[in-house]
C-alpha cells in the first residue's frame, strides 16, 4: 500500500488547510504537487517565468513544507515555476532556500531539470530521433536553435531517480502531470494500471470529487488498484465524479500517454466504498516498445502593441463592421507606405464576435462595443509605430466623409498598450531515448540551517 | 426549438494540451444522450467548427451519459489568430445548436 497525498491541482491555486492537516494525519507515503501546465499560454514556457504570484507560492510552499515536516515523507513538485524550464526551476529553488532558511529547515533537495539544448535537439532531429506527434507544427533544426525554451516531460523514471537520492524535496522541471504521483507507487511494487490510473484521477486535487475547490486529495495505491478518498469536510469522490475526470483535459477519454507506455482504462470498475470513497481496478497499463518522452517548446513569434477603443454612438455601433474593415484598410495602406518591415492589423469587436470569430454566426450588438486593435510586427518598435498610426483612426475615423468627425472614448493614456514580445507553441513531438536519464538532468543540494 | 443546453446537464470546453480542443457533454438520463447523440452528428459538429468530420474523435460514453467530441485546436493555442486561450467559450457554440 502507496498513499500519496495531493494538496491541490496547483501550487498558486489555494487550497483548504484544514483539509491539508487531515491528509497529514493519514500518514502518507509522499506529498505530490503539480507547479503548472501548458494551459495559460506560450508565454510562461517562452520566458521561463511564473504565472502565480511569487508570494502565493511561497507561502503555500511554506504550508506544505510544513506538512512534509510533519509528515516525515518526501514533497515532490513536478513542472516548477509554470512551465518547467530550467530558469522557472531557479525560481522555486530560490524560493525554497528562503523558506528552509527562515523557518530554520535543514534539508536535502534533488533537482531535477527537464531543459533541452537547442543545438543538441537540433541534432536528435538530424538522427530521427524526434518524431511528431499528430497534428504537429513543421519543425527543422533552426527552428529548433531559435526555440527560447524546450522542455522534455519526464515520467515516473526520473521521479524514481530524484526520489532515491533520499531527498526530503524534490523540486522537478518539467514532467507529466501524473508521473510525480504514479512514481512511488510504481516502485514501491503497486499494479502499474492503477498506479497511473490513480495518478491521473489525482493530478487535479479535488477535481474529482463533488468540491473542486477544496483541493486536497488521497489516494491509496496497492496491488490491484486504488482508492481515492477526498480531505475537504463536505468533498465526495463518487464512481461518476472519479470515472468522469478521465474526460477533463484529455483528448481521449480511455487512454492517457506517457514516457514508456500507455494507460488504457477501457476495462477499468469503479465501486462506491461508502458515500465519499471510490475503488478502482481493472486498469491497464500497456508498455510502449520504445522509450519516448513528450518536447514542449516555445519561440518568440514577434512583438505586439494592443490599443482599446470603446463606440457608443448609436449608429456607429449598428454599422461597426464597415467602420473596422474601413480603418484597417486605411491604416494598412498609410502604414505600408510609411515603414519598413513585416506587421499584420487585426481589429477584434467585442461586444459582438471578439471571442469566436467567424464561428460565431449568431453573434449579436448591444449598446456599445470595443474595438480591439492587435498589431503584430517583427520588433517591438514597428509595432508600437502601426499602433501609433492607426491612434488617430481609431479615435476620429468618420463612417463618411461629409459629417462632422466622431471622437471615440479611449480609456487609457496612452491609448497603445505594449505587449512586448509574443510566443508560440511550436512543439508537438517526441523525442526518443535509449536510457530515460538521457535528458534530464539531476542534483541534490542541502539547504536550509 | 429545444437548443442542447435546454436538455443538456451540462456542456464544457477546454484545450487538452495546446493543440488539442475537446468538448464534453452531460447528460443526465439515457434518453437525453440517446437524442443528443443522434442529434449532434460528427458532421453537423465538425461544419459548426468550420472543420472536416475525419478530424473529429467521437466519443459515446454510454456509462457517464456523456458525448465527447475532440479535434484539433481550430489555432494553436496562444499564436496570433487565437482567440480563447483556454479553449472554454468554444463550448458556448455547441450549446446553443439546435436539437431536434
Amino acid at each position: 500500500m502507496t498513499r500519496v497525498l495531493i494538496p491541490t491541482g496547483a501550487l498558486g491555486l489555494g487550497f483548504d488547510r484544514a483539509a491539508l492537516a487531515r491528509g497529514v494525519a493519514q500518514r502518507p507515503d509522499l506529498i505530490a504537487v503539480d507547479g503548472g501546465s501548458t494551459d495559460s499560454g506560450p508565454h510562461y514556457l517562452g520566458t521561463g517565468t511564473s504565472k502565480y504570484s511569487r508570494g502565493t507560492v511561497k507561502a503555500e510552499w511554506t504550508a506544505l513544507m510544513e506538512a512534509r515536516a510533519q509528515a516525515r515523507v518526501p514533497l515532490v513538485i513536478g513542472t516548477a515555476g509554470t512551465s518547467g524550464a530550467d530558469a522557472a526551476v531557479d525560481w522555486l529553488v530560490d524560493i525554497t532556500r528562503e523558506i528552509a532558511a527562515e523557518t530554520g529547515q535543514r534539508l536535502r533537495v534533488a533537482v531535477l531539470k527537464s531543459g533541452q539544448d537547442g543545438a543538441a535537439m537540433a541534432e536528435a532531429l538530424a538522427r530521427g530521433r524526434i518524431t511528431p506527434l499528430w497534428p504537429a507544427p513543421d519543425i527543422s533544426g533552426e527552428l529548433l536553435m531559435a526555440c527560447t525554451n524546450i522542455v522534455a516531460l519526464a515520467g515516473a523514471e526520473q521521479i524514481q531517480a530524484a526520489l532515491a537520492t533520499g531527498a526530503d524535496i524534490v523540486i522537478a522541471g518539467r514532467t507529466t502531470d501524473t508521473a510525480i504521483i504514479s512514481a512511488l507507487p510504481l516502485s514501491q511494487g503497486c499494479h502499474s494500471g492503477g498506479a497511473w490510473h490513480g495518478a491521473k484521477i489525482g493530478e487535479c486535487g479535488a477535481l474529482a470529487t463533488t468540491n473542486p475547490s477544496s483541493g486536497v486529495i488521497l489516494i491509496a495505491f496497492d496491488a490491484e488498484g486504488f482508492v481515492v478518498t477526498p480531505m475537504g469536510e463536505t468533498a465526495c469522490a463518487t464512481p461518476y465524479t472519479v470515472s468522469a475526470h478521465m474526460l477533463y483535459e484529455n483528448s481521449d477519454p480511455y487512454l492517457l500517454y506517457e514516457p514508456g507506455g500507455h494507460l488504457d482504462v477501457t476495462r477499468a470498475r469503479y465501486v462506491a466504498l461508502d458515500d465519499r470513497r471510490v475503488r478502482v481496478t481493472g486498469s491497464e497499463w500497456v508498455p510502449s516498445d520504445r522509450y519516448t518522452v513528450k518536447l514542449e517548446g516555445a519561440r518568440q513569434a514577434g512583438f505586439q502593441t494592443v490599443s482599446l477603443a470603446l463606440v457608443r454612438e448609436p449608429r456607429y455601433v449598428e454599422n461597426i463592421r464597415a467602420w473596422c474593415d474601413d480603418v484597417r484598410a486605411r491604416c494598412t495602406e498609410q502604414a505600408l507606405a510609411s515603414v519598413d518591415g513585416d506587421f499584420s492589423l487585426e481589429l477584434r469587436i467585442i461586444g459582438a464576435d471578439a471571442t469566436l470569430g467567424p464561428l460565431d454566426t449568431g453573434a449579436r450588438i448591444g449598446s456599445e462595443v470595443g474595438v480591439l486593435s492587435i498589431v503584430t510586427a517583427e520588433t517591438e518598435a514597428l509595432s508600437r509605430e502601426v499602433a501609433k498610426i492607426l491612434n488617430p483612426y481609431l479615435l476620429h475615423h468618420p463612417l463618411s466623409d461629409d459629417e462632422p468627425t466622431p471622437t471615440f472614448a479611449f480609456p487609457f493614456s496612452p491609448a497603445e498598450m505594449s505587449r512586448g514580445a509574443i510566443y508560440e507553441f511550436c512543439l508537438n513531438h517526441v523525442l526518443g531515448l535509449d536510457d530515460p536519464m538521457d535528458a534530464f538532468r539531476l542534483s541534490t543540494l542541502e539547504i536550509g540551517a | 426549438m429545444t437548443r442542447l443546453v435546454d436538455i443538456a446537464t451540462k456542456v464544457r470546453s477546454k484545450n487538452a494540451g495546446p493543440f488539442w480542443l475537446t468538448f464534453d457533454i452531460f447528460c443526465d438520463t439515457p434518453e437525453v444522450f440517446a437524442r443528443v447523440c443522434e442529434a449532434l452528428s460528427s458532421e453537423r459538429v465538425a461544419a459548426m467548427l468550420h472543420t472536416d468530420a475525419a478530424s473529429l474523435k467521437r466519443f459515446e460514453i454510454a456509462d457517464l451519459n456523456v458525448l465527447k467530441f475532440s479535434l484539433p485546436r481550430p489555432y494553436v493555442q496562444g499564436t496570433r489568430l487565437d482567440r480563447d486561450m483556454h479553449g472554454a467559450s468554444y463550448a458556448n457554440l455547441l450549446a446553443e445548436m439546435d436539437i431536434n
